[in-house]
């Protein structure tokens, strides 16, 4: 029974996301020729809902890379997709978890993060960002006045989704 | 400190490894907030370069309609609508060629900007440099002379300049500018002046769309006097005095110089047609603006007369001295530019002779009357230019004609009034000068393609798209191995496509929008090797971030977007209704995609645009309607049909160019009449259906001071033509001018 159903809906989901997934591989299709950056496949995972990790992405992009040559190619991305999809590969983060973990890094539970300790777990610990990603967090989330990032009010911001 | 080590290590442990996920987690919903931006970032972009295109192909209609305007023009206010003729059908003004025609030009004592001496030396350049920085305008006086100088430099070039770079240590090419003083100086700041060391080839479009044009075209053409060896200019297809009406540089002028606009114009027309349309590096390397076809030969294109073509809008005359009609144009014509100190007698003298409709009917080829012959003169060569437009009044469907600017060659004879009757001529086939014109716009109007082939570009209404094949053949031919162009805008600045073959590379950094894109150049040494720098000039990027540049530029593309919706609106509306045949104000995604597809051939991802243009109902599909809502804010509109308020917003952009060649005092008013004639013009050219008395209580409802005259500004706005948010833009730069030269 349980497993008909999930056939049932396996189907009606590849519809509408298909279209989905199109829009998203097109999107960066950049020669329209049907093939992506290898680059850019955490960008198209990201747009579609989808959490992976540094490493889920190299896995991926290695089963899929067309050869060594740096592009994807929709032939391979496709069922590729499909198989994360199905498996549920990459869940979604609860919203509760991000505020959970600022305040695991709040030690003092001030309510803030000082950006030179923002920076020293951003860039040392987990898969670590480069300056480029540090310095544009930094701008965008650090307080002017008081020059601390209140990751209370910079929560809503990362979760805000517009139905897409 | 004994056992409570252990613990509080094991709690450390603990407490790593907790910090560690935490930050797992942060970094990984940050990349994907991160990357759902920079998918907005595409979908701008997209928009942003449909819109452009789709922009440059309502060219035609403008320059058509000057012709028509041009035709049909009763004088107003007595003074004849000379601007527009000076404008689209200069009579060779010999003063202009005369060395007094600046020296006549008094420069008041308390003038402080740059006095130029020619010959220019590195002195002027930097007095320019400094001036330029410094807000100041050069005076007309500098700017006539030096586009006389300039004129006179370039007569003698040839129409492909061949470079060697055994004389240079390295080249370097740039891009389009379009009026971009920021990126010149930044440009000039990081590669260095042009001097015999640095060697500089700019690859056209130096002007329109960007606030300083006239700056930049002076600093380039200054270079270009001063250093005639190191600084190399090519035509690109914003040089066209035509373009220029319609994306700024006209007005720029005519802002800047209220006094001597129109003579200065006239010089940038005939300079603009004698720059030269190619550069080669070491017969290896060619540079041209746009592109190239499938026809395009090299050896031809030199030996052409190059400032006959003086802009892409104007087609060739289908010369009626070819058609071997004329002896009585000719001579009408001889009258005319012998007459050229007073260009309204010799109109009014033609204008006496025809009857008001007798061009209009000739332009859709029918019975003539008997006052033809002395008809098919005057304004020559607007006249024969209509009969050779693939425009036809009568449609307001954005593709009812041919989209590129060619020949007619579907109609394969032509009616012609001779005499008393009507003549058949067998259309000839395309004589040299239509093959000197195609040939100069395939190279200023082209774009490379990826699949194979050569297609008429119907974008941009003008060249082609070219494939690999082309550029593979041409290069061959010719002993070349890469072609270096420009026209349109890329990410990074520059790019590569044609397998390696073909460069793009464009100077205008933020280009559609604040954070929008690079700029680069690139550098050629003697083993023509390319490398590109890139920038990006930052008088605001700094202090925004990504997410709000983004957010910036998105919000500017989807206003762009909606104002199309909304000027297309009866079309789409007929188009959903098709798919709503029982009127439920409903259709699917699909379908609403689908209409949109079709009116507006523009090639967008609707589906994922569509949260920001329309509104579901709570059964997935999707009220059509709601596309054309939330216009921005905008004062209540005076009663007008529907009709005209959706007129008036597709053709704003012209409307608005028509309006300041009008009020040639740029007071910003027109008197009530000047409006009433321009606009019944305007809808009989369109063939729009306006009532005379509706266009008179517009009028009347505008002139909200009654005491005859329109401002025309307020005009635009009650019709939310231009959004209120232009002027809170123009505030928003101010004011963050004002902060960057503060802090």
């Amino acid at each position: 029974m349980a497993e008909n159903s999930k056939s049932a809906e396996a189907t009606v989901l590849n519809t509408k996301i298909l279209k989905k997934l199109k829009g998203a591989f097109q999107a960066f299709d950049t020669k329209s020729d049907n093939t992506v950056d290898i680059k850019e496949i955490g960008t198209i995972f990201y747009s579609l809902g989808f959490f992976p990790t540094q490493a889920d992405l190299q896995k991926f992009t290695s089963e899929v890379e067309d050869e060594r040559s740096g592009y994807i190619h929709w032939d391979r991305f496709l069922p590729a997709m499909t198989k994360v999809l199905l498996e549920d590969k990459f869940p979604p983060i609860a919203d509760e978890l991000l505020l959970q973990a600022f305040e695991v890094l709040d030690i003092e539970k001030r309510g803030y993060l000082k950006p030179e300790e923002l920076t020293n777990y951003m860039t040392k610990e987990g898969e670590p960002f480069t300056q480029e990603e540090m310095d544009e967090m930094l701008t965008a989330f650090t307080d002017e006045e008081k020059k601390h990032i209140y990751y209370k009010d910079v929560i809503p911001h990362l979760t805000l989704e517009r139905k897409m | 400190m004994g056992c409570g080590t252990s613990v509080a290590t094991e709690k450390q442990g603990e407490t790593l490894e907790q910090a560690m996920k935490a930050a797992v987690l942060i970094q990984r919903w940050y990349r994907r907030y991160m990357a759902r931006l920079e998918m907005r970032r595409r979908y701008t972009w997209n928009i942003f370069q449909s819109i452009e295109y789709a922009g440059e192909q309502d060219q035609l209609q403008l320059s058509s309609f000057f012709t028509f305007m041009l035709d049909n023009f009763t004088q107003l206010n007595g003074n004849g609508p000379d601007l527009i003729s000076q404008l689209l059908d200069p009579v060779v003004d010999p003063w202009l060629d005369r060395e007094t025609c600046y020296n006549l030009i008094h420069v008041p004592e308390s003038y402080t900007g740059p006095r130029l001496s020619f010959p220019l030396s590195v002195a002027d350049t930097n007095a320019l440099l400094s001036a330029f920085k410094d807000q100041q305008t050069l005076h007309a006086r500098y700017v006539l002379q030096l586009l006389y100088e300039t004129k006179k430099l370039l007569k003698q070039m040839p129409n492909i300049v061949h470079l060697s770079t055994s004389y240079y240590k390295e080249i370097t090419i740039c891009g389009d500018l379009h009026g971009r003083l920021d990126d010149l100086l930044l440009i000039f700041y990081k590669n260095g002046l042009p001097s015999a060391e640095t060697p500089y080839v700019f690859n056209g479009d130096f002007v329109d769309r960007g606030k300083k044009s006239v700056e930049v075209v002076i600093l380039l053409f200054a270079f270009l006097l001063l250093y005639p060896d190191y600084m190399h200019l090519n035509r690109g297809n914003h040089e066209d005095h035509i373009m220029n009406l319609r994306y700024g540089f006209t007005k720029e002028v005519m802002q800047k110089y209220k006094t001597h606009g129109r003579e200065i114009l006239q010089l940038f027309q005939d300079v603009f047609s004698l720059l030269p349309i190619a550069t080669v590096i070491d017969g290896k390397i060619l540079i041209v603006h746009g592109g190239i076809s499938d026809q395009t030969d090299l050896d031809f294109l030199s030996s052409i007369e190059r400032h006959k073509v003086k802009s892409a809008l104007r087609f060739p005359r289908c010369s009626l001295e070819h058609l071997d009609i004329s002896q009585s144009c000719r001579q009408t014509k001889r009258t005319r530019s012998t007459d050229s100190s007073r260009p309204s007698s010799s109109r009014s003298q033609n204008k006496n002779q025809r009857t008001p409709n007798t061009r209009k009917k000739r332009c859709r080829l029918s019975r003539q009357d008997s006052a033809a012959s002395t008809s098919s003169s005057s304004s020559s060569s607007s006249s024969s230019s209509s009969l050779c437009s693939p425009r036809t009044p009568s449609c307001l469907s954005p593709h009812a004609f041919p989209s590129s600017p060619c020949m007619p060659y579907s109609v394969n004879v032509l009616q012609v009034p001779f005499l008393d009757s009507l003549s058949s001529i067998p259309l000839p086939s395309p004589s040299q000068h239509e093959q000197e014109w195609k040939q100069i716009v395939d190279i200023l109007w082209s774009d490379p393609k990826i699949q194979d082939g050569c297609s008429p570009n119907t974008f941009r209404g003008g060249g082609c798209y070219f494939g690999p094949d082309v550029t593979q053949r041409l290069l061959l031919q010719h002993g070349l191995q890469l072609l270096i162009r420009s026209h349109e805008c890329k990410q990074e600045g520059y790019e590569f496509c044609h397998n390696g073959k073909v460069i793009t590379i464009f100077s205008a950094s933020n280009y559609y929008e604040e954070g929008s894109n690079r700029g680069a150049y690139v550098k050629l040494g003697r083993e023509l090797v390319p490398r590109f720098y890139q920038y990006q000039v930052s008088r605001t990027t700094r202090k925004l971030t990504l997410t709000q540049r983004v957010r910036a530029a998105e919000g500017s593309a989807l206003r762009a977007l909606k104002e199309k919706l909304f000027a297309h609106r009866s079309e789409l509306m007929v188009g959903f209704q098709q798919y709503d045949q029982n009127n439920t104000g409903r259709v699917s995604v699909c379908e609403w995609a689908l209409v949109l597809e079709s009116v507006l051939r523009l090639d967008l991802p609707w589906r994922t645009l569509r949260p920001h243009l329309a509104r579901l109902a709570p059964d997935g599909s999707l009220e059509y309607q709601s596309c054309f809502e939330d216009m921005g804010p905008g004062i209540p509109l005076p009663q007008v049909t529907p009709n005209l308020a959706e007129t008036l917003f597709r053709y704003r952009t012209d409307i608005e160019i028509i309006f300041n060649i009008i009020d040639k005092d740029h007071s910003g008013l027109i008197s009530i009449e000047e409006f009433r004639q321009t606009w019944r013009l305007f809808s009989a050219h369109l063939g729009v259906a306006i009532d005379d008395s509706a266009i008179d209580d517009l009028a009347r409802s505008i002139d909200f001071n009654k005491d005859g005259s329109i401002d025309f500004t307020e005009f635009l706005e009650a019709f939310r033509v231009v959004h209120k948010l232009d002027s809170k833009d123009q505030q928003l730069h101010e004011k963050m001018d004002g902060e960057k030269r503060t802090g």
